[in-house]
């Protein structure tokens, strides 16, 4: 059997998968299910100071896509409502009676250095095995000058993780916002105060929606509401990038990376996986489906790791990485043209149209005899891919390399070669 | 039959054989259509219903738009949605049933819109400014609710003359309750009608007013009169009591006009079209008893859709073929049928000889298909196809007299319900074009591009050439 252990930033566990710092893990109770079906680690809903915060109803929102439920998921719940006191004393019993996993405290308290000193010592007391800055709550939280309010000023993040890095003896987490330029500085920051890993992505500011019976928004506090943090499987490409992103930025590359952002499946784990995660952590998934869907995520990942060859997760844990690249090093030679399985294709022209309202005008469609099949005019195709993707049918229309026997040459290389050594490998249509 | 029991009957055996989509299904059903270009589900549709557009309507939770949609080009797209046989139409053509996966239910979908608008009581379009000019329709069925409905949006007066006295046609009297009630029926005609058509019931032009009349008072006409009674057999017994044409046998049911039968009952039905499928479904699920449904032919040459033989045989039928009635048997009612039995020599059915037979039964429903409405036709001076069709011009449906234009049953011979509707739409165009030309009013040019169907921008034909290049030879040159 492939062996799921990992060990993020030092924090370890007996699988990747953690459940993300959120209203699954607001409770002992909870932790102690979720561990109860399987689940590696958990980060606690995120603790901060006494009096507790106070809630609105309601917290959630989605959008469903195509008939998906939950495509999107959106939240305007605020840190932990419970007390310290009660949260602490569950952390402790969860961890004595789940010893091999890892449960690690989420942490948001005013940029005080006192403050932040004063929670580190009682989580880590109460015997998490590391800890997560929580700079990314988008909502609430952030109006009183914490979440992303930290997350969003490179400065404020390398500054409060060197506070917690005084007297952390645990690992230290920093997570990130996405509402920001660019996911790279505060990464720098948050290596440069000292973090051993960063964590990413949190919640990305969103609107629900209006209702067009009531003009109201959709999802509301008494026919209101604010912005809140939007998750669910529709933002894992944006996840995605900014996990590359990181693991590919010569001032961050190797810093452990926890992944997340709309991740539902096995697959979906793998992904953020191969571009750097070494764990992965869940919610919107788990809210949707409950703790049991962790049977699957692991069993699938055995699985396909058997398949593939893999013993451990470091066997490939970053694999990915190093084929995201700038645009500039893309190779401008590369030749890639469609091709339409005629057996397959089931005349609903939606390439047809595609390509010739949209695209590059390269598919025609023979109309002799009531016949619908469109056929690819290869000389003209592009490889721009539309047609494949609006082909309801899988494998029916695939792309392929046409081999062209020039050299590859990038637009960094063509650049700086005076703008030579490029022949055209397609035909510019309306130039 | 006591009534509560006949409402329990109806109840228990005449449930919608399509029941309507819930909500929440309807949104899924809807989101599987691929949206697919120049649709062959559209192309399938007689009258053109721009399908895969009213279902995204339902998708994006448009249903008055959608039932706008589906009206648009088929004002009778409340009972079609029911009745229309989409095996063969729109979801036969439907790219999933060529990839052996389950059509797009588009009946069902289009009984979700126009269930929706009816429900609401909305009923979208306003007769036209009056543009002075009157035509009259002859029968209120599908085909001349149509033509009415297109007539009064281009601003035609318009007078319906109905033999009967409700509106609908055969949607109103021949429809098995299974596929669509006869108060559906009803509130689709009467929202048509309420386009400000004028309609005299219980007229029936030849008998009760003068056919000249008609071409006197009006600037044009349009029949639309459907079919006459069942083609009698010709062989001795025929008017027995106990033996029934199908279509009053089909009315006298939606009349809940029930009279107990004995258990041991048994009923043939002559002929193996759609219509002696209604019947055999209808007196297997009114009364108990066998059904025997007899044909002279063997199943591969009969009329009706494997679909409804289907339905008749989950109903129970038993199948007599190559069976010719000679005799209907009986003293003072119907006893039973003697038949000989046929066979096919050189391609022609012919009797075998001394191969009689008798089989004994209570009732006999006669359903050989219906005569042609040739009495009318002649006094109106039409000319008729060999087969007693009346002849028109397909592109136009202009009839052989000026000023009047047929469609549905009169002149395909007996078809459904979309095909009539389609005629009217045709006519109705035809009609405005005859008396005022080719300008349209603000608004109608939608249903009119439904008539042969809709390319609103077609992309042109292209070899492995570039396309023609736009012209910019207005714009200033860039200079270099």
């Amino acid at each position: 059997m492939p062996d799921l252990s990992t060990d993020c930033a030092g924090i370890k566990s007996p699988n990747p998968f953690w459940l993300a710092s959120a209203p699954p893990s607001n409770s002992g109770e909870q932790v102690m299910r979720a561990f109860e079906y399987g689940w590696g680690g958990a980060v606690w809903k995120t603790l901060g100071q006494d009096p507790p915060v106070i809630n609105v109803t309601s917290r959630y929102g989605a959008i469903d896509i195509g008939g998906q439920k939950a495509a999107g998921f959106n939240n305007i719940e605020l840190i932990t409502d419970r007390p310290l006191e009660d949260n602490l004393r569950e952390i402790y019993q969860v961890k004595k009676r789940y010893p091999d996993r890892a449960v690690v405290a989420s942490l948001m308290v005013p940029c005080e250095r006192t403050a932040w000193h004063e929670i580190v010592r009682r989580v880590e007391d109460a015997g998490c095995d590391g800890l997560e800055l929580n700079f990314g709550c988008p909502h609430g939280m952030s109006e009183r000058g914490m979440g992303a309010s930290v997350g969003q000023v490179p400065d404020y993040v390398k500054m409060v993780t060197e506070y917690v890095k005084e007297k952390a003896k645990k690992p230290v987490l920093v997570k990130l916002t996405p509402n920001i330029a660019d996911i790279r500085f505060p990464a720098r920051a948050a290596k440069a105060g000292g973090a051993d890993g960063v964590a990413l992505i949190n919640t990305i500011n969103s609107l629900m929606g209006i209702d067009l019976d009531t003009l109201t928004p959709k999802f509301a506090v008494g026919g209101k509401i604010s912005h809140g943090g939007y998750c669910g499987p529709a933002v894992k490409p944006i996840a995605l990038n900014m996990v590359s992103q990181i693991a590919n930025d010569p001032e961050t590359r190797g810093l452990p990376i926890s992944g997340i952002g709309g991740i539902s499946t096995w697959r979906d784990a793998v992904e953020f996986m191969l571009l750097g995660s070494s764990s992965v952590q869940l919610c919107t998934a788990v809210m949707h489906y409950g703790f049991r869907i962790i049977e699957e995520l692991t069993a699938g990942l055995e699985d396909w790791m058997q398949i593939k060859g893999f013993t451990r997760l470091d066997d490939f844990i970053g694999l990915s990485a190093p084929k995201i690249v700038e645009w500039k090093n893309l190779n401008l030679h590369q030749k890639t043209v469609a091709e339409i399985d005629r057996d397959k294709c089931i005349g609903c022209d939606l390439c047809f149209i595609a390509c010739n309202d949209t695209a590059h005008q390269c598919i025609g469609i023979d109309r002799k005899d009531g016949n619908r099949k469109p056929h690819i005019i290869s000389d003209d195709c592009v490889g721009c891919n539309l047609c494949s993707i609006v082909c309801p049918v899988d494998s029916c229309i695939t792309m392929k390399d046409v081999k062209t026997g020039l050299r590859s040459i990038t637009w960094e290389k063509y650049t700086a070669n005076g703008l030579k050594g490029y022949t055209p490998v397609y035909k510019r249509m309306h130039g | 039959m006591s009534d509560t029991s006949t409402q329990k009957l109806f109840r228990d055996n005449f449930p919608d054989q399509k029941p309507p989509l819930h909500p929440e299904e309807a949104v899924v059903e809807a989101d599987r259509c691929l949206y697919c270009y120049d649709a062959p589900c559209v192309k399938a549709c007689p009258t053109h219903i721009d399908i895969p557009r009213f279902i995204k309507q339902i998708a994006s939770h448009n249903l008055i738009g959608s039932a706008k949609t589906i009206l648009e080009a088929n004002p009778m797209g409340h009972s079609c949605a029911r009745v229309c046989p989409v095996e063969v139409l729109c979801e036969g053509a439907c790219v999933f049933t060529a990839w052996q996966e389950r059509p797009i239910a588009i009946g069902r979908l289009q009984r979700r819109a126009t269930d929706h608008l009816h429900a609401q009581g909305v009923w979208p379009y306003l007769p036209g400014p009056d543009n002075g000019r009157r035509v009259a329709v002859i029968g209120a069925g599908p085909s001349g609710l149509s033509c009415a409905v297109y007539l009064r949006r281009l601003g035609y007066g318009v007078t319906i003359f109905e033999k009967d006295r409700l509106p609908g046609g055969l949607n109103t009297y021949g429809v098995a309750e299974y596929k669509m009630t006869q108060s559906t029926a009803l509130e689709e005609a009467m929202a048509a009608l309420s386009m400000g058509v004028k309609t005299l019931y219980g007229k029936e032009v030849g008998k009760d007013l003068p056919a000249a009349k008609l071409l006197k008072d009006f600037d044009a006409v349009f029949v639309g009169i459907g079919l006459g009674a069942t083609n009698p057999l010709t062989i001795p017994g025929e008017d027995l009591p106990g033996v029934w044409d199908a279509l009053p046998f089909i009315r006298w049911v939606n009349a809940r006009n029930l009279k107990p039968i004995g258990k041991s009952a048994v009923t043939i039905v002559i002929g193996a079209g759609n219509t002696s499928i209604d019947a055999v479904t209808q007196s297997l699920r009114t009364g108990p008893g066998r059904v025997i449904m007899a044909y002279r032919r063997s199943p591969r040459e009969m009329k009706a859709y494997d679909f409804e033989y289907r339905l008749a045989q989950t109903d129970g039928a038993e199948f007599l073929w190559h069976a010719a009635p000679i005799r209907i048997i009986g003293d003072k009612k119907v006893a039973g049928v003697e038949f000989i039995k046929t066979r096919f020599k050189a391609g022609k059915l012919v009797p075998i000889p001394g191969s009689s037979f008798t089989l004994e039964c209570d009732r006999v429903i006669k359903a050989t298909g219906q005569s042609k409405p040739l009495p009318l036709a002649k006094t109106l001076g039409l000319r008729l196809l060999p087969d007693g069709r009346i002849k028109t011009d397909p592109k136009t449906l202009a009839t052989s007299v000026k000023g009047i234009f047929a469609g549905g049953d009169a002149v395909n011979g007996g078809k459904e319900v979309v095909f009539a509707a389609a005629d009217g739409k045709r006519a109705a165009l035809s009609i405005h074009r005859k008396l005022l030309g080719p300008g349209l009013p603000t608004g109608d040019a939608y249903w009119v591009s439904t008539i042969e169907g809709r390319v609103v921008a077609p992309v042109p034909e292209r070899g492995s050439r570039k396309p023609s290049r736009i012209k910019t030879r207005s714009m200033p040159r860039r200079r270099r």
